[in-house]
């Protein structure tokens, strides 16, 4: 079932200076319970997308439909963001309490639920993102990858039904980056729909769908596998492909036979197997 | 030479916060060096790069730049530090301005600071053309470059980054990291704060790995790689090239070494097929 749709979705800042168009037209369409990743260089329109999806930019035409609201219509307001939470680039600008369980709280106290209520998503929220043998602690006493789980489990609270994630592990070690990527994916698995904007190819690669943008356009949209076999295209917009893939082709190139579509090191393997007997 | 010894640190010592960030930290960083520090989030590395270029005073031990102590402003005026995403600390009106603040302020001539900022400019890749231009005018991955040129334009011998390719795009992330290989090439001393494991694979002659407060490893990457119980202790991972590599040596072909950049493992798979030949 569709989620999320846009139509003509256009994005244009400093519209009285001029104007710089950030987004070009975007058709698309989200199921519920898809996991999106976005890809595109610096200024592609990536975190200008995002912020469209709870309403934090409005488009300057066309429309987007946010659970089938409006979000230009200011009544739906509330009713966007009450469905979509974000999690942003630094975790440090995300964490309002000095006390963690105080900060998973905050968005559900600002919604207006009951102590009681508030206590039991608080529970379940740092349950399913593993940190309650934190919920006493302070924040500052956390790893990155910690306090990017207590924004998540902030969001999870307010029980929305879309998570966006903007680069959450742009400044993350890499333990860090897979337990946001874990985190993303289990939250998925239990029908919550991800979109999530990532410079790493790799955890590109997990998602249903990319979407694949440049200049404020979508160029294109299709599995990891799709997306991933035309590496020539990637590298020209200035991204990478993931290792298996980048290998595969060097070698197709060399006049190899491998099979098209290779995505993942366990099918390049099995492909060298092939190759050496 | 920057010479650390029996280096400890520790904030807020004598209240209920107090947390040892450093702990009895020797190391030696000779000229020409390329190092990589890498460490999880809290484990160290900050605090001792900020130590090392002056930014915070010694409590126990001592850092030494060329023989001298670093307090010393002349031992600090060897060191560079590029700040994690230090392109939020660009300020003034022109590119040009932002890059000649530093060197104003070390009392250089305007001939002198003139033909630095070319240099620099030159040194990260941009054109000339763009000294004039706002620096809110610019690409992220540009801003960046901006704001390690004003560094570069102090001329450091040693230059420390902290997380330089943070946030940028792959094409962006790959400019940096080649710059910062042709600055090693022209001579300046490179210590490279990173959570990318593959840049410390394709650059990096040495790596230093921090886990609390303790330096656990201290030597060339590929060594590092192949140890996965001090990967498991610091919280890193294999870079994604030597991870295929382990995966193809565990699934049969035993003599796959262990390899470190995609030519690498190419060179290698090459190898194995040897006999297979094109048109086999």
């Amino acid at each position: 079932m569709e989620i999320i749709r846009a139509e003509n979705l256009t994005h244009v800042y400093n519209l009285v200076d001029g104007g710089k168009i950030a987004l070009d037209g975007l058709n698309f369409s989200i199921d519920e319970g898809e996991f999106i990743s976005v890809i595109g260089t610096n200024g592609s329109g990536k975190s200008t997308l995002a912020k469209h999806f709870n309403a934090l930019l409005l488009p300057t035409n066309g429309k987007i439909f946010v659970t089938g609201f409006d979000t230009s219509d200011e009544n739906n307001l509330w009713h966007v963001r009450e469905n979509v939470g974000m999690v942003f680039q630094n975790p440090d600008n995300e964490i309002v309490a000095a006390v963690v369980e105080d900060d998973v709280a905050f968005g559900c106290e600002n919604l207006g639920i009951e102590p009681e209520e508030i206590a039991r998503r608080v529970d379940s929220a740092l349950a399913a993102v593993n940190m309650t043998a934190y919920r006493k602690f302070s924040p500052s006493k956390l790893s990155g990858g910690q306090k990017q789980r207590i924004a998540i489990a902030g969001v999870l609270a307010m029980r929305t039904k879309i998570i966006v994630f903007d680069e959450p592990t742009a400044m993350l070690d890499p333990v860090g980056r897979r337990e946001i990527l874990d985190t993303a994916q289990k939250l998925n698995a239990q029908g919550l729909t991800i979109i999530y904007i990532t410079h790493f190819m790799e955890e590109a690669a997990v998602a249903d769908r990319i979407f694949l943008m440049e200049n404020g356009k979508i160029l294109k949209i299709g599995t990891p596998r799709e997306i991933f076999s035309d590496a020539a295209e990637i590298k020209r917009l200035g991204l990478d492909v993931p290792v298996a893939v980048e290998l595969a082709e060097r070698l197709r190139r060399r006049g190899f036979k491998l099979p098209k579509n290779i995505l993942t090191d366990e099918e390049f393997i099995t492909a060298l197997k092939e190759l050496k007997n | 030479m920057i010479d650390v010894k029996n280096l400890t640190y520790t904030y807020m010592e004598k209240t209920p916060f107090e947390k040892t960030a450093l702990k009895n930290i020797s190391l030696s960083v000779d000229e020409g060096n390329f190092l990589a520090i890498a460490g999880h989030t809290g484990s160290g590395k900050s605090t001792l790069i900020q130590i090392i270029a002056g930014l915070i005073e010694i409590k126990f031990g001592s850092v030494e730049v060329d023989g001298e102590p670093v307090k010393e402003k002349s031992a600090r005026r060897n060191i560079g530090i590029v700040f994690q995403y230090p392109e939020h600390q660009l300020f003034e009106e022109t590119v040009e301005k932002d890059i000649a603040f530093g060197p104003i302020n070390f009392g250089l001539s305007e001939s002198e600071v003139a033909a630095r900022v070319d240099e620099a400019l030159k040194l990260v890749g941009l054109g000339v053309e763009l000294k004039n231009s706002s620096p809110f005018e610019l690409s992220g991955g540009q801003r960046r470059r901006v704001a390690i040129a004003g560094i570069l334009a102090l001329k450091p011998k040693y230059l420390i980054l902290d997380e330089p390719t943070a946030g940028l795009d792959p094409r962006a992330r790959k400019k940096i990291l080649s710059e910062i290989k042709n600055l090693h090439k022209l001579g300046v001393t490179i210590i490279l704060v990173t959570h990318s494991m593959e840049d410390i694979a394709a650059l990096a002659g040495r790596v230093i790995v921090l886990a609390d407060g303790e330096i656990l490893f201290d030597g060339a990457p590929r060594k590092l790689f192949a140890q996965e119980e001090i990967l498991k202790r610091a919280g890193l991972l294999t870079p994604s090239t030597a991870a295929l590599a382990k995966k193809i040596s565990r699934a049969g072909f035993e003599n796959f070494p262990l390899s470190l950049t995609i030519d690498e493992v190419e060179r290698e798979i090459l190898k194995m097929l040897g006999g297979k030949s094109k048109r086999a």
